[in-house]
């Protein structure tokens, strides 16, 4: 594609205001020599910012960094550079397209070399790589590391002994290394007051996921959600920037269902709601706005996905609690969706078409995660039985390039769509 | 009259189906994809018509008593005739752009000399050629690719000789040339063509129950039904390079189900292993499709994979199967990478293994892939269809046979000699159903 042919992508105001906001937290980060602030580096899932700000610490977050690498057409090549220096092609392309860039300077979207973290916070809710990931960081910067060991929900429930098991580690292990690598002493107060900032952006938030339950939806859950969950999944959860983020957020998505109007596209407001899908599995980066595309230009609107609840859980009805500060934060972290087994995937899922009004469920497989993609063939088998909805199963990866065909997954995406509308005919002319 | 014409553009072949408005195959056209889809989908369209209008010659025949017994080998005849005819305006045309093409200013030397050896080669082809049309005779190959290329590049090789020349330069003339009178649009007139090769057909015949007028009246009012064009729908891979609006575009799944459906209404489940995809799905009672898996990322275990090692072990395609069934035992082969598997091929050759057992082994392999695929659309329950070109390979036949009972037990499974045709058909049924119902 040429890029001077290309039209001006369209975008939302809050899609502007989040971008101001990623770009000032970039120059944060990329400034603590002379700010002299300490950076602590942590994932999106178990993420706890409310607790890091209270050290006056910065979050950095590699897995976003891959993906804005991604959607900048960067990852590639640092996937590259670290299969180079030795690591599988099998392995998460998350990690190789950090360790890549690592090599290659280490440079954030402003152009300035990322710090190297102070500390690096492993909060460990059920992605085994993340721990890989960060003995691999370990080893090349050499800094304090803290390990928050979340146990799987593999029955399905927390239980009072797994939940005092985490607040015993927070306690015990977690707030004294960061009082140690900050030099700030901890105050319950003022995590009281972050938690209280991100329960208020997420009561806006949930709003603004639920309101894909009109019809037509006003925002697309996965390829738009993405957008919708930057702040709150990373550095700004517990700040009151994310409150005013999801406030005008809201507004915006209220003005859409009171013009009646659809999801933004890159491409302006989609016009005619054809499809209504539940989606499964992270979105590929790499050609992000050409698979956002292939369900757009087809009126094809993802109306609740899974993806969008890796950084907490929000619409089962959880909120960061001021009142139990500690014990939240557990609960946040056992609650994360990729802490939680199968059969409860499979029951959000089965929520999800229902409550959705979903004609089906499209699971997009990542080639490279293996703890994210084992059994997803089984969970969309029984969403189906369940559902009586039709599934669709399709393979990209997350910032690999080479793992992204795309002539092979719009073939899959048209069958499907052609494959939903011709069971509604068939419905229609049975009745 | 009424026609809804379906093409299904294949990564190897470009297959298209004509049908009248109630449903009944009026004719079939196939023809290699080239890199042109859209001469491709022209020739496929323009074999239907051909198909077609022998269809009707059929119909028109069969209504005269007395020719009763022997409608079936006049019009063998005739379509025989027909293709010579097609293949040497065909041949002329590469002849011309082979002499345009050697008249370049680089073989400016040696320009003359090429001339007359073009001439010389292609006086020997066309004889030589000409002798596959006739009565009786089995021609390995429609495509005039194939049939053309051997011929050239054999009686080049002696006529460069003979006359000294490089025999290099004659080959690259040929290479250009092929590619240019293949993607050129066909532009027969088909009622003289048809018309010239019924005069070759009276030639041949002595013995006809009517008068030759008869005949060619009857053939002539067969060839004058005026084919209306109707709907047309596309489907395969190259269905979005071609200038169909969206709405005459299905998904090459849909298609297959629909066209399995109607093959055999009984049909549940699909397998279509095509050149590139391979592809289960699970229809209703109606042939529409409740669940789908395809390859993914690879093609290993398609029919490229099959065509690949044809070229690995210097055979023809169509010569796999058969050499496959004379196998007295199957050689592993568990590499799921056509090139791996290659590799493993010529490791097994040095050590002594027999073709036709390795050969089991690899059919073996890509039914494999096809029985897991199967599996994650959901399995088979009930009768099964098999579909795509691979389906004419009896090896692979009888492995998947094998399998789907060791698998499934003994289930219903329908292969149709036109299987090749089932997407085609299918994008037909597509295109009646979205003018007639």
């Amino acid at each position: 594609m040429n890029a001077t042919a290309q039209t001006e992508v369209i975008k939302d105001s809050s899609m502007l205001l989040q971008k101001t906001m990623i770009a000032e937290n970039y120059d944060e980060l990329t400034s603590v020599q002379e700010t002299g602030k300490k950076v602590s580096a942590t994932f999106v899932p178990g993420n706890l910012n409310e607790l890091v700000m209270c050290f006056d610490m910065l979050n950095n977050l590699p897995e976003i960094n891959a993906i804005n690498n991604g959607m900048r057409k960067k990852s590639g090549m640092m996937v590259m550079q670290a299969e180079k220096m030795g690591h599988s092609e099998d392995v998460c392309t998350y990690v190789k397209a950090d360790i890549g860039s690592m090599s290659r300077g280490n440079i954030a979207p402003n152009g300035k070399p990322m710090p190297p973290p102070d500390l690096l916070l492993l909060s460990y809710t059920g992605c085994f790589t993340f721990m890989k990931w960060f003995e691999l960081l370990r080893h090349e910067y050499g800094c304090e590391t803290a390990m928050l060991h979340v146990p799987y929900e593999g029955d399905g429930i927390v239980t009072q002994n797994m939940r005092d098991y985490v607040v015993k580690q927070i306690k015990e292990n977690l707030i004294p290394t960061l009082e140690k690598v900050s030099g700030v002493k901890f105050d319950i107060d003022r995590l009281r007051e972050n938690l209280r900032h991100s329960a208020k952006a997420e009561d806006d938030f949930v709003w603004v996921l639920e309101s894909a339950k009109n019809k037509p939806s006003p925002i697309d859950a996965y390829f738009g959600g993405v957008y919708y969950i930057g702040p709150i999944f990373t550095a700004f959860r517990g700040t009151e920037k994310a409150v005013d983020y999801y406030k005008a957020l809201r507004k915006e998505i209220e003005q859409r269902i009171a013009e009646g109007k659809g999801p933004i596209t890159p491409e302006g407001d989609m016009k005619d709601e054809r499809y209504r899908l539940v989606v499964e599995g992270p979105p590929n980066w790499t050609n992000f706005r050409e698979f956002w595309k292939m369900f757009y230009e087809d009126g094809a609107v993802v109306v609740a996905s899974t993806y969008t609840k890796v950084g907490g859980v929000y619409d089962l009805g959880f909120r960061h609690d001021p009142d139990n500060p500690i014990e939240t934060l557990a609960d946040y972290c056992l609650g994360c969706y990729t802490n939680r087994n199968l059969s409860q995937r499979v029951d959000m899922l089965e929520k999800y078409v229902n409550e959705y009004q979903a004609d089906g469920l499209l699971i997009n497989s990542i080639k490279s995660c293996n703890s994210f993609s084992a059994g997803q063939l089984l969970m969309m088998q029984e969403v189906e039985k369940r559902t009586g909805k039709p599934g669709a199963f399709i393979e990209t990866d997350l910032v690999d390039p080479r793992y992204f065909s795309a002539a092979n997954v719009k073939n899959r995406l048209e069958s499907y769509f052609q494959m939903i509308e011709q069971k509604r005919q068939g419905a229609r002319s049975a009745a | 009259m009424k026609c809804f014409i379906g093409i299904d553009l294949g990564s190897t072949t470009t297959k298209a189906v004509m049908m009248d408005s109630n449903g009944e195959v009026l004719g079939r056209g196939i023809t290699n994809s080239r890199s042109n889809y859209d001469t491709a989908s022209q020739v496929s369209k323009l074999e239907a018509v051909v198909s077609t209008r022998l269809e009707l010659c059929h119909r028109a025949l069969s209504k005269v008593p007395e020719m009763k017994d022997m409608v079936g080998e006049l019009l063998a005849a005739l379509e025989r005739n027909f293709r010579l005819e097609l293949f040497l305006n065909m041949l002329n045309d590469l002849k011309e752009t082979c002499m345009h093409n050697a008249a370049d200013v680089r073989h400016a030397e040696i320009g003359k000399e090429l001339a007359n050896a073009l001439d010389e080669v292609f006086e020997r082809m066309k004889k030589e050629l000409s002798l596959l049309f006739g009565p009786g005779v089995d021609r390995k190959s429609d495509f005039f690719r194939d049939l053309a290329g051997s011929v050239y590049m054999n009686q080049a090789e002696d006529v460069a000789d003979q006359a000294k020349l490089p025999f290099d330069v004659l080959i690259n003339i040929y290479d250009k040339s092929i590619i240019e009178t293949e993607n050129r649009p066909p532009a027969e007139d088909l009622v003289e063509t048809f018309l010239r090769a019924l005069d070759r057909v009276m030639d041949e015949q002595v013995d006809l129950p009517v008068e030759q007028e008869t005949i060619r009246k009857l053939v002539k009012s067969a060839l004058e039904i005026e084919l209306e064009e109707t709907y047309v729908v596309g489907t395969g891979y190259g269905r979005v390079r071609l200038p169909f609006p969206k709405e005459h575009i299905r998904s090459e799944i849909l298609c297959h189900g629909l066209g399995a459906h109607l093959m055999y209404p009984g049909t549940r489940t699909v397998l279509d292993i095509g050149g590139q995809d391979t592809k289960g799905i699970q229809v209703d009672e109606k042939g529409i499709v409740v669940n789908f898996q395809m390859n993914d990322r690879c093609a290993a275990g398609c029919g490229r994979y099959l065509g690949y090692i044809a070229d690995e072990m210097n055979i023809g395609l169509h010569e796999l199967g058969p050499i496959a069934m004379k196998a007295t035992k199957t050689i592993r082969i568990n590499s799921t990478c056509t090139v791996f598997a290659g590799a493993e091929l010529r490791d097994r050759l040095a050590m002594g293994e027999s073709r036709s057992d390795i050969l089991a082994g690899l059919h073996r392999a890509i039914v494999l892939r096809a029985i897991s695929i199967i599996s994650r659309s959901g399995g088979v329950t009930s009768e099964f269809t098999f579909t795509g070109g691979v389906a004419k390979n009896e090896a692979a036949v009888k492995e998947l046979k094998k399998l789907v009972k060791e698998n499934y037990g003994d289930v219903t499974i329908n292969i149709d000699p036109d299987s090749i045709y089932t997407g085609a058909l299918g994008a037909a049924e597509f295109a009646r159903r979205a003018v007639e119902a």
